[in-house]
Order: structure tokens, then C-alpha cells, then sequence
């Protein structure tokens, strides 16, 4: 069975979701149902006690590998300070770093990341960095000991689709953990292609809360993700510049 | 005088009877399942709630889970 392997967690889909931006959070047990997803991304906010809303745990059903990330964080020091929080909260030790100090484009710190991976790594967190897809920054992050790498295909939110195509690539190629497509993925068609190039497994949050019927969103992108990933293992036949032609060229009629 | 204390970033004079984490929280309606709180700086376990005494000048923060990617 073609399972994702974090850690030593095996999963069957690779197909990870956040929480974020719902315009009901109700819908959220359709959604993830629909995506068949075992990930599922959080955040962590101070509750305001003028108008205390509901925690997200109560919309994720339980068996789901929850993922908090360490979003407002601007340095390695806000990011293991978050994690730590997160543990506390007794819902398991993965943590999705993310150290954001660019407020336009929300780009990741890869420095800062980096140190907080090790420290993170070393008090047994299972640590999923989102970073920049530059290889000597996945390299040391694969060397300080994260679970996988997470580089961004375009700034999130910006349903661009994996602008950093080429890059990533060269990720896939050189990292011996999971390359997993975060941020930017705006359409299944952009999942599919992120998964037949060999990403693990794609995260996406805005795509689907944001997209018309978040239900039926999530279902296209869990047949683009195994479409994708069943592209991949079959491998793709190779592209050529002049045409070949797919009917036998000799025996049409007086030819 | 009634104790004040820094909650989630803003000074607050809680109820007189809030003398510790737990009874702080559930003074909230808030249920301490979903919440990690934090006491100058210092990780408070779910546990300890209860044990946990709340002082005049402390700075307190109560987190929960909420939707993000």
C-alpha cells in the first residue's frame, strides 16, 4: 500500500487541509470527510473573553493527526514558544513550523526556521517546516531533523499554483524526506501537477474554504491528488518536440 | 484593593473569587479542555489548573485552537 510515511506516522491520503478561513466552521466535518484526509492544520490565538468562540477541536472528529502550526510567530524563539503551547494543549507533538516577519507576501523566514527545527527536533516534536524551496535551507532543516520539508509552490493564500515548480523539483530530487506542497495550491488541476512531479503530499486550506462548495471542492481535490500521485508511480511517458504519431502511419487506403 | 493581572494583553481586575487558574477560566464560561494557559512565561498543566494560584500582577495567557493552514 502506497502510504505517506511522517515520522513514524503512516497515512493513506496526501492530501493535507487546514481549518482557517470557513465562513461556517460546521462545515468542516463535510469537508474532511470529503478530502478522506488524516492531516488536518490548526492555529493557536489568545481566546477573547468578550466574545469566547467555540475551539476547532470541536468541528475536527478524532482519529485525525492534528497539525498546529506556529503562524504569528516573526522569530525562532515565538515559534518553539508556540509549539510548546500547542503540546500543552494534549493533542499530540507534530508541529508545523512557521515563522513569518514579511507581512505583504507572508514569506517564510528560512533562517529562523531553521533554528527552530533543531530545537524543536531535539525535544521530539515531529517538525513540519514551511519554508522557502531553497535547497541548502531544506538541507539543513533535513540535517536539524524535520520530519519533512514543506516548501511554499506561491504565497499563501494566493491561489497562484506551484509557481516554484523548478525549484521544488530539485527538492524532490535531493531531500530524503517528504516534500510536501504548502501554500499557493489555488486548484485541483495544481495538485495534480504538484503530485506527478513527485511531491508526497500537497496542503491546502484557502482552495477549498474559499472555493463556492467546500464539500465538493475537497472531493476534485482528493481525486486530484490520487490522480496525481498514481501519475507519478506510473511514471508520465517522456514529452518529445516533434510529433509522433499515435496511429500506425503505413496501410490508409492507396497511401 | 482587588488584584490586577494582565489577561491575554489587557489589565483586568478579576472577580475576587477567581484565586486560581481554573476558577479564573471557568469564571469565563470557557471550557479548560481546549485551553493552554500560560503564567508569567510558564507552560500551566491542565492538571494544575485548580492548584494554580492567580496573583496580583501576574500576566496570564489562555490560548485555544482555532481554523488556520
Amino acid at each position: 500500500m502506497d502510504e505517506l510515511i511522517i515520522g513514524t506516522t503512516a497515512v493513506r491520503s496526501r492530501l493535507i487541509t487546514g481549518s482557517g478561513k470557513y465562513r461556517d466552521d460546521r462545515l468542516i466535518p463535510a469537508v474532511l470527510a470529503a478530502a478522506e484526509c488524516d492531516i488536518i492544520t490548526v492555529a493557536l490565538r489568545r481566546i477573547d473573553f468578550d466574545r469566547p468562540a467555540e475551539s476547532i477541536l470541536n468541528h475536527i472528529p478524532k482519529g485525525k493527526v492534528l497539525l498546529p502550526n506556529t503562524s504569528g510567530a516573526r522569530n525562532a524563539e515565538e515559534a518553539i514558544r508556540s509549539a510548546h503551547l500547542s503540546r500543552a494543549m494534549g493533542c499530540g507533538d507534530w508541529i508545523k513550523i512557521e515563522v513569518i516577519n514579511d507581512q505583504k507576501y507572508l514569506l517564510p523566514d528560512n533562517s529562523e526556521t531553521i533554528k527552530a527545527t533543531e530545537a524543536l527536533a531535539k525535544e521530539g516534536f515531529v517538525v513540519l517546516p514551511y519554508m522557502y524551496p531553497d535547497l541548502i535551507a531544506a538541507r539543513r532543516m533535513a540535517d536539524a531533523g524535520a520530519a519533512a520539508i514543506m516548501p511554499l509552490g506561491a504565497p499563501i493564500g494566493t491561489n497562484r499554483g506551484v509557481l516554484t515548480k523548478d525549484f521544488i523539483s530539485i527538492l524532490i530530487d535531493e531531500i530524503r524526506l517528504p516534500v510536501i506542497v504548502d501554500a499557493g495550491i489555488g486548484r485541483p488541476s495544481h495538485a495534480a501537477a504538484a503530485m506527478e512531479m513527485g511531491a508526497a503530499a500537497v496542503l491546502l486550506n484557502t482552495a477549498i474554504a474559499a472555493s463556492d462548495d467546500p464539500v465538493a471542492m475537497a472531493r476534485a481535490f482528493k481525486l486530484a491528488v490520487e490522480a496525481g500521485r498514481t501519475a507519478y508511480l506510473a511514471g508520465c511517458a517522456p514529452t518529445s518536440n516533434e510529433a509522433r504519431a499515435s496511429s500506425p502511419l503505413t496501410g490508409f487506403l492507396d497511401t | 484593593m482587588a488584584a490586577t493581572i494582565i489577561l491575554n494583553g489587557k489589565p483586568v481586575s478579576p472577580d475576587a473569587r477567581a484565586t486560581t487558574v481554573g476558577a479564573l477560566i471557568a469564571a469565563q464560561g470557557i471550557d479548560p479542555s481546549h485551553v493552554v494557559v500560560e503564567v508569567n512565561r510558564e507552560i500551566v498543566r491542565r492538571d494544575d489548573f485548580d492548584r494554580c494560584p492567580v496573583r496580583d500582577g501576574d500576566v496570564i495567557e489562555v490560548l485555544r485552537f482555532v481554523g488556520g493552514g
